[in-house]
């Protein structure tokens, strides 16, 4: 794998991780808890289709298809999005606290991204650092505020929290040539920034009143970086398709 | 109560269907929200410029308020800087005593174009631009 196969895959995984929660997260809209919410969580979830369209563009120049092509003809087991993102939206406590686990690990990702290298890979990630560190705002508000909130809503914030955590170490799936990203300060790699995540969420976990399980537990989910996904993406994607299948041409 | 009251809403959005959104009758959502209050939302369009009232938002306290006031009001709009207050920290005048300004469009005077300075001005303009030492 020479470096430019290895950027690909690094482009790959940002780019439909983003358009997969950013369509699940969209799931909400009319049904967020209150209209506030269901305003500013729809805003965010558009966000991330908007950065994936522009991680699809920077494929795009190195030769992969056009940005819609991308999304919309790939089957599952062509996704290299992690576990994470294609689960069920669930109930409000465990899409927040998936929108923490993951807008925190995509914050980390850009910021480190921002001094990349790869020139057009840290122009975006400048450009879009301001629209994720309000994501990151609003996801550890609401976490602050639920977990520290009255017993059930701890409680619920916890479960989710405990469901959550595997899926949401498999975001840090090693790459198969992330050593030529890194030699080439294209990308600082997936186990530093799993240590930066670490680092940054626990003590915000611990001032919500939330505790990560215990370490002894924990068991990364992977297989989704190489198109090993479980039985929810394949639906997700049909269902996101389902207007372009009709007409790849509609607009609107 | 509707018959219907205990089956879940089916629609040809997958997404309602999915969500399994009880037919709940005649309970008021807004009875779970009564810790909400609403916050004056103040939005400045650059450093330096007045804040200016722009709506309300509906939130548990000040950070969400702040959170929600950035998408309803600073998402299409330039923005350097936001204010959010609970409506309780307003203090009006009633409408019952609207008349305390019922005189207001009388005082001409008050208009700076009454000022006796105008006939300054006007001498100052028929002189045209050039300097002069007495103005």
């Amino acid at each position: 794998m020479n470096s430019i196969d290895a950027l690909k895959e690094l482009l790959y995984k940002m780019a439909d991780d983003q358009l997969i929660i950013g369509h699940r997260n969209s799931e909400w809209t009319g049904l967020g808890p209150i209209l506030e919410e269901d305003i500013a969580f729809s805003s965010m979830a558009q966000d991330k289709i908007g950065q994936s369209e522009h991680l699809y563009n920077l494929l795009n120049q190195l030769g992969e298809a056009d940005a819609d092509t991308v999304a919309f003809t790939r089957n599952a087991n062509q996704f290299h999005s992690s576990k994470l993102v294609e689960l069920p939206i669930g109930d409000y406590s465990f899409s927040l606290i998936r929108h923490f686990l993951f807008d925190f690990s995509e914050y980390l990702r850009f910021e480190a991204l921002r001094s990349s290298a790869y020139e057009p890979l840290a122009q975006v990630s400048k450009k879009f650092f301001g629209e994720i560190k309000y994501h990151t705002m609003h996801a550890n508000t609401w976490v602050n505020q639920l977990g520290n909130g009255n017993e059930e809503s701890h409680r619920k914030m916890q479960e989710s929290l405990n469901f959550a955590w595997n899926y949401a170490l498999g975001i840090f799936e090693p790459g198969p040539a992330e050593n030529i990203l890194v030699d080439e300060y294209i990308f600082i790699g997936e186990e530093s920034l799993k240590n930066r995540w670490l680092d940054t969420i626990i003590p915000l976990l611990k001032k919500s009143g939330l505790t990560i399980p215990s370490e002894d537990t924990w068991k990364p989910i992977y297989g989704g970086r190489t198109g090993v996904h479980s039985e929810n993406l394949q639906p997700l994607l049909e269902e996101m398709t389902e207007v372009y299948s009709i007409d790849p041409s509609a607009d609107w | 109560m509707d018959k219907k009251s205990n089956q879940a809403i089916e629609s040809i959005d997958p997404r309602i269907t999915r969500a399994k959104i009880q037919q709940t009758g005649d309970k008021s959502d807004m009875e779970d929200l009564a810790h909400f209050q609403t916050f004056e939302v103040f939005h400045q369009n650059k450093r330096g410029a007045q804040h200016k009232h722009v709506g309300i938002v509906h939130a548990p306290n000040p950070d969400m308020a702040l959170l929600y006031a950035k998408e309803q009001y600073a998402r299409r709009e330039v923005t350097a800087n936001l204010w959010v207050v609970p409506s309780s920290c307003i203090s009006a005048t009633e409408y019952s005593d609207d008349d305390i300004f019922s005189t207001t469009p009388e005082k001409k005077y008050r208009n700076p174009a009454s000022y006796k300075v105008i006939d300054r001005i006007n001498a100052f303009k028929e002189r045209g631009s050039k300097p002069t030492d007495q103005v």
